[in-house]
């Protein structure tokens, strides 16, 4: 369990239109609510069917009046597509934790050759020393066989690190998931959450 | 009972605890999901009007009526309606008449962020601003009442962090103590006919009202002071006030919930309580400048941007002093390709941009999901100022350039032709300007979100209703050479561009391919294509179409294209564009 210096838990999930960050943003605000937190959020949406990068902005705790998530001062950034963990640098503060997907999802100037990928993301975030985990989230949907599942997945990572019970995520998404969809997503969750504390390329236990 | 709800489902919550009868509106973000929810909840009557003008004269008939009513709609739709609205202030209401304008500082999906809180004081129209969903509620509920008690349409402004940000409320039920008016048609014209001479009446009525509103001011609940340090005063509203709040917990605040008419003796009282007294607005000066007429000493946009979105951190160092935006964090952002917002697969509109951007001519465009078209690869629209604009400037253009005759067109969607885009075709009949006009025809209003109009034949419920017949239509404007294409044949549209654009008379063109997004109509949607490697050339044509689903997945040197079988919808565009053959229908 993380805490933060405040008592607010400022959460920033990015990625790009039809990955579910809105959806995986709105499990989270439900968590906090049933776990008994005030809770704010807010999105940029409405090009989440065209591919434009979505930012969803959730923030929990005893009181909360803004929605918006001040620069510097996210504790958790949640990257579901690797350019866009990557260009959410400058909202992070020195503690801040960044959970991201592998997944490339190239813009158009990238596919003709005009401006280069940032695969190297992974390395040039570790550079700058922050805690950094990696969560396969759309190879184990994938394998679960419901790849838009990837983003429960990571959302299982993030619940690894808040100080919220999984059981109150289980009955969220049970409550808030389309019938068809629960189980999947349960076991998505469950994938996430067992990954979560995984870390890769920088020691985190001391933070 | 507790909720998480976001503003517009408050708002939708509130007007039905209201009683509303009526709400009408033209969809526009911030503010569309109002009147879906308001559709959804309640045995009411919510339904899309073709325009912003429409949706507020009708439910002006609504009130007239007897009846509770609402109009919804982002800031720019209020600049449609404004005609209506400057005089609905004069003749007032007899049922609670609210008007939601649904601002959107930093332009999120605008083309301008202008103040609407101007427009409250403009009109004489009062203005209520909730700073979060239980407001959003509270206020709309509240302004109902205040509407038929003193009555004035009532302004409800929110913003896109109000209206979209999502907070608890609780939404337990709300017991009225109000009288409400008979339902019933009264003649009454001294108060509902504005004739000159009964307009002069009203006026001077209306400064009454205003005044007594301003009376209300002073001592509603809507307007509070949080006394702590009294060091620094701040004076604020809407979203504002939360970002004061996070960045400033030790700061007095004068919280602004009724932002026209402004109360002058509580501004005054708390500006004598406070040493440094701030005022922090998002755009406009507009509690400033009231504050300043006052005579009372304030900072404000001295030190807080009069643009863009403001959030805890920029009040806190505007405030302090302490540095720009970026500096604060000390974490550079790192260099990241632009990820433009695109067309969907499969989108209708693609084809004809690509052949407009081959045929190199000047597009005046309009307000909807084809400027998209703006961005690369189509890189086609040229303009783009309000709805409906697009057909005039092409008029305008083809009216002083005759030599650039056959180089202009204008591009229209559907719904935005119906909201204000038949003017400016009938102008270009009858001043016989030889302008050609394509209307774009996705059978719905795509960028808001799929809603229906008078084009799609269903209504809001998604019952079947009366369809434009857009040849009659146009015919009935004046234009005589009408044609109808199919969005997904490059040449039939190469064809009729050829032929209209150089007729010497004024010519519409109507590309016809259902949204692919829509769920009441039969979509095109045929097996997917593939790409074989080996007579691919990598020429990069299929990729200058912009279709999301054609891509070189890790962009590695010598990586030809390929098409995600499971997104391709089958358009065919690809297959059209593709010299070498080498795209054929997935075996």
């Amino acid at each position: 369990m993380t805490d933060t210096a405040s008592g607010t838990f400022n959460i920033l999930i990015v990625g790009v239109g039809g990955q579910g960050t809105i959806l995986a943003s709105e499990l989270l605000a439900h968590v906090a609510l049933a776990a008994g937190y005030d809770v704010k959020k807010s999105e940029v949406h409405g090009m989440s069917q065209r591919g434009g990068r979505v930012e969803s902005y959730v923030r929990f705790g005893k009181l909360i009046y803004s929605p918006l998530i001040p620069k510097g001062e996210v504790d958790f950034l949640v990257g579901f597509e690797l350019a866009e963990t990557l260009r959410s640098l400058e909202w992070l503060s020195a503690d801040s934790k960044i959970l991201t997907d592998t997944r490339a999802i190239l813009p158009y100037n990238s596919q003709v050759g005009e401006a280069p990928y940032p695969f190297d993301a992974l390395d040039r975030i570790r550079q700058r020393g922050y805690d950094l985990r990696v969560v396969e989230g759309e190879r184990l949907a994938v394998q679960l066989g419901e790849p838009k599942a990837a983003n429960v997945v990571l959302m299982g990572a993030l619940a690894s690190l808040l100080p919220v019970d999984g059981d109150v995520w289980k009955s969220v998404i049970r409550e808030n998931m389309p019938g068809k969809l629960v189980s999947v997503n349960l076991e998505a969750f469950e994938l996430g959450y067992g990954s979560g504390t995984l870390t890769q390329g920088h020691d985190s236990s001391t933070k | 009972m507790k909720s998480i709800l976001s503003g517009n489902e408050a708002i939708a919550q509130g007007a039905l605890d209201a009683g509303v009868s009526l709400a009408s509106g033209y969809p526009g973000t911030p503010s569309t999901e109002i009147l879906e929810n308001i559709s959804r909840l309640g045995g009411v009557r919510a339904i899309w009007a073709p325009n912003e003008k429409i949706a507020v004269e009708l439910a002006g008939g609504v009130s007239y009526a007897g009846h509770r009513a609402l109009a919804a709609m982002k800031h720019v739709g209020v600049n449609v309606a404004a005609d209506p609205l400057f005089t609905l202030a004069y003749t007032g209401v007899r049922g609670g008449f609210v008007i939601v304008t649904a601002d959107d500082p930093a332009l999120h999906s605008s083309q301008n962020e202008q103040d609407n809180r101007r427009y409250a004081s403009f009109t004489r129209i009062p203005m209520l601003e909730p700073s979060n969903s239980q407001e959003a509620l509270d206020f709309t509920r509240e302004a109902f009442v205040l509407s038929e008690r003193f009555d004035l349409p009532f302004f409800l402004r929110t913003t896109t962090r109000i209206s979209h940000g999502k907070s608890i409320v609780d939404v337990s039920k709300w017991d009225e103590d109000a009288k409400r008016p008979i339902p019933g048609l009264v003649k009454d014209p001294g108060k509902y006919v504005m004739i000159p001479a009964n307009a002069r009446v009203r006026h001077r009525d209306l400064e009454d009202r205003v005044a007594r509103v301003a009376v209300f001011s002073e001592s509603c609940s809507l307007n509070r002071i949080e006394m702590a340090d009294s060091a620094l005063g701040i004076i604020t509203s809407g979203a504002s006030y939360n970002y004061v709040k996070d960045a400033l917990p030790n700061a007095s605040i004068l919280k602004l919930g009724l932002v026209f008419p402004l109360p002058a003796d509580l501004i005054r009282e708390f500006a004598g309580k406070c040493g440094r007294l701030i005022v922090v607005e998002e755009l406009e000066p507009h509690i400033e400048e009231w504050v300043r007429i006052l005579g009372i000493q304030v900072e404000g946009k001295s030190l807080i941007p009069r643009f863009g979105e403001l959030d805890s951190g920029i009040v806190r160092r505007a405030i302090e002093g302490s540095g720009d935006d970026f500096a604060a964090s000390g974490h550079e952002s790192e260099s990241v390709p632009v990820r433009p917002p695109i067309m969907c697969i499969g989108c209708p509109h693609r084809g004809i941009f690509h052949v407009l951007s081959r045929k190199k001519v000047f597009v005046a465009g309009d307000i909807g999901c084809y400027t998209l078209a703006v961005s690369p690869p189509l890189s086609a629209i040229h303009t783009t100022v309000c709805m409906g604009a697009g057909i005039n400037q092409a008029a305008g253009m083809e009216a002083v350039l005759p030599e650039q005759h056959g180089k202009v067109v204008a591009v229209i969607g559907d719904s935005t032709f119906l909201h204000s885009g038949m003017g400016g075709v009938l102008n270009m009949a009858f001043n016989r300007i030889p302008a050609t006009i394509l209307i774009l025809d996705n059978f719905t209003t795509a960028m808001t979100g799929r809603q229906n109009h008078p084009g799609s034949g269903f209504d809001m419920k998604g019952n079947r209703t009366r369809q434009v017949r857009w040849e009659t239509l146009l015919s009935g404007l004046g234009i005589e050479h009408v044609r109808i294409v199919d969005a997904y044949d490059l040449e039939e549209i190469d064809t009729a561009l050829e032929e209209e654009i150089i007729r010497d008379a004024p010519s519409v063109i109507v590309v016809r391919g259902a949204c692919m997004l829509l769920k009441n109509q039969p979509v095109k949607r045929e097996p997917p294509y593939e790409i074989h490697a080996d007579k691919c050339t990598d020429c990069g044509i299929c990729l200058r179409i912009g279709c999301p689903a054609i891509s070189r997945k890790d962009a590695l040197p010598g990586e030809k294209p390929v098409i995600d079988c499971n997104g391709c919808t089958g358009c065919s565009l690809c297959f059209q564009v593709c010299r070498f053959e080498a795209i054929e229908v997935l075996k």
